[in-house]
């Protein structure tokens, strides 16, 4: 997945968003990329800047407030036109919504209507977007529901949402998001509120339905332990910008940026014993901050030089491996 | 360990509501933890897991069982007694925006137990207050300030000094880094280490993440629909775990490692409602193992020797478990 092949681009996007105190820029240059048939996690803790990526390529940034104030969001579309989403107008880019892109939320109460059944949310979206006619649409919403493995379908699509649990729920939301045969699936977060043994019935259906149907999927998390899960390829965020980008191999075995690798040694799973025979594990001092100057994790950084904290730091950009620190080569050395 | 238990629960039941809504939230449930030790209390949701640190503390009344504090059961003491209770018992929530009250500054909402218990006043309690937040790694300066000035995981701390103002013997935690970031997570984890080290706490700690749990328990408890379906200590149940619902929890958490094999064994199905648990065994239905005797009979906790316990009519092995589609 090279050069213009990307199923989506993101080119140094920058956001901004005015509040009562000002203006701030919770995305800073943010640059990242999703091949046709790829899983990219974009990973990053609060405060990171992955959801606020991820609205401003939905074009969901709550407005007037939030706008993206640089960059482009580089869309491959079936039609073989790339189309930056930041300049497309607000109809068509709805339109793009629920056809080619599609996108799933932590909540599915947020994206279902509470007072229609499933089935015909499923089948007014098909019939939207696909322009099929009624009986086909629900129809199509029965086959849908049965691609997400809701047992039972024919009856099923005739529930409200209330009338299922949150893990049907979910997989209703899927199956809504799917029913248009998008190319690019936005997930965020959207195996955060459910319980364990439901994420890995959905994580294995969105992997499922991510190889049947040969969809990118931009899938935004802070669960490590998700990202290792279904990821091909891994962005971190911190403070707003990417600091590292790699495959799902690399970030976990071979982390280059300082974060990624302190982040990763935070896992309980990695904890170690102490000489007192305690387990402890490691962890970051202090909180997020903005810096200003120089690399944004060098006041948490314990390799950081005095360089760190006046160098301007740039993405070490290798295309399909990148880094965001001047030490890096330095410190693997 | 084979000291006097601190906590001894014995047949704990709580029911919520009356039929045709009754909810079983937690049924027949037995424990004990000894003074210092950690046990972890885990399970999904409908568990029961949180409604048992709140019978534990007494927030709510219990529908049957026994709850014995040194020897004292708790479930029979009158309201004044509760005190008592609280003195030797505190606890920490998961929000750490919740439990503190936004209109009190932290010397009030520290200093609150203090006064309750009538532990310090005048400079000795501005003095304590001090202490108390330089041991949960804030500073004595922090005290004149409100909630909504401290990040996340500072606010987490204050919450554990409120809860060792009055030096309890037992912390009843209810999700403490459930809602904080990996890194702040890690700092609050290595904190309640060093005081239960420090002050020789005991804990009931609560929580959904397995790997928490295994890093924080001397024994962890696995709870599914209010019972428990196995209990022993950190090493056996997550490194040899007897009960297929123990199982199916490890193999669905997600490792942090890409090579770790991704096809698990999947519990198929949804969590049943606790006001309609199956009969007999409550997990027989998502249990890939499951046969006619599993609907009939609730199983037993029965010995696996050295105190780990499972509730099964059957003893299989790994391989022997047929892996659900």
């Amino acid at each position: 997945m090279m050069g213009n092949q990307h199923l989506l681009a993101i080119k140094d996007l920058e956001v901004r968003f005015r509040t009562e105190d000002g203006e701030v820029t919770p995305v800073r240059g943010v640059t990242l990329s999703v091949g046709a048939g790829e899983t990219v996690a974009l990973v990053g803790e609060s405060g990171s800047g992955k959801s606020v990526t991820s609205l401003a390529t939905m074009g969901l940034l709550p407005r007037p407030a939030g706008r993206v104030s640089g960059g482009q969001i580089l869309f491959h579309r079936r039609s073989g036109e790339i189309t930056d989403l930041v300049t497309l107008p607000l109809p068509e880019l709805r339109k793009l919504r629920g056809s080619e892109i599609a996108m799933i939320f932590q909540e599915p109460m947020t994206s279902l209507n509470p007072v229609m059944t499933v089935g015909e949310q499923i089948a007014e979206s098909v019939r939207l977007h696909m322009g099929l006619g009624h009986g086909a649409a629900l129809r199509r919403a029965e086959e849908m529901l049965g691609l997400v493995e809701i047992p039972n379908a024919r009856h099923r699509i005739h529930e409200y949402p209330h009338q299922m649990s949150g893990g049907m729920r979910q997989r209703v939301m899927i199956a809504l998001a799917m029913s248009c045969n998008p190319s690019l699936l936005i997930a965020d977060e959207p195996t955060t509120a459910l319980d364990v043994t439901i994420q890995a019935q959905i994580l294995a259906l969105i992997g499922r339905l991510q190889r049947d149907l040969g969809m990118g999927v931009l899938f935004i998390t802070h669960n490590l332990g998700v990202v290792a899960e279904i990821a091909d390829r891994v962005t971190v965020m911190y403070a707003g910008q990417v600091v590292e980008t790699g495959s799902v191999r690399e970030i976990f075995r071979a982390p280059r940026h300082p974060y990624t690798s302190a982040l990763l040694n935070c896992l309980p799973a990695r904890a170690r014993h102490r000489e007192d025979g305690r387990r402890v594990v490691q962890s970051i001092p202090g909180s997020v901050e903005f810096g200003k100057e120089g690399c944004s994790f060098a006041p948490r950084c314990t390799l950081a030089a005095d360089i760190c904290r006046t160098g301007a730091v740039t993405l070490d950009d290798e295309t399909e491996r990148s880094v965001r620190c001047l030490r890096w080569r330095e410190i693997l050395a | 360990m084979n000291a006097a238990p601190l906590l001894a629960v014995e047949g704990l039941t709580k029911y919520f509501g009356r039929a045709p809504h009754l909810v079983r939230a937690v049924e027949d449930v037995s424990f004990d933890i000894t003074p210092g030790e950690v046990l972890g209390l885990v399970g999904e949701s409908g568990s029961g897991k949180s409604t048992i640190g709140r019978l534990v503390l007494r927030l709510i009344d219990s529908t049957a069982g026994a709850i014995r504090f040194e020897g004292q059961d708790v479930t029979k003491f009158p309201e004044r007694h509760l005190k008592l209770l609280r003195r030797n018992a505190q606890m920490i929530f998961q929000d750490p925006y919740a439990s503190l009250n936004p209109r009190l500054r932290v010397r009030e909402i520290v200093g609150e137990a203090l006064d309750a218990h009538r532990l310090a006043s005048g400079t000795r309690r501005v003095q304590r207050i001090g202490e108390l937040l330089e041991t949960v790694g804030l500073q004595a300066a922090h005290m004149s300030r409100f909630p909504h000035e401290f990040s996340g995981g500072q606010r987490q701390r204050i919450g554990i000094a409120r809860a060792l103002a009055v030096e309890p013997k037992l912390i009843v935690a209810d999700e403490p880094v459930s809602a904080l970031d990996v890194s702040v997570q890690a700092q609050v984890i290595n904190l309640l280490q060093d005081l239960r080290q420090r002050f020789g706490l005991a804990m009931l700690f609560i929580s959904h993440d397995l790997d928490v749990v295994e890093l924080m328990c001397d024994r962890i408890a696995v709870l599914y629909l209010g019972r428990v379906m196995e209990i022993g200590s950190s090493e056996d149940v997550s490194k040899r775990p007897r009960h297929p619902y123990t199982r199916a929890l490890l193999a669905a958490s997600p490792k942090a490692d890409p090579d770790a094999p991704k096809i698990r064994r999947m519990l198929t199905g949804d969590i049943p409602s606790p006001m309609a648990p199956p009969s007999g065994c409550v997990f027989r239905t998502r249990c890939p193992a499951a046969t006619e005797e599993c609907s009939r009979n609730v199983p037993k906790l029965r010995s696996a020797g050295g105190g780990h316990r499972f509730a099964c009519h059957y003893d299989l092995a790994y391989d022997e478990e047929p892996a659900a589609a």
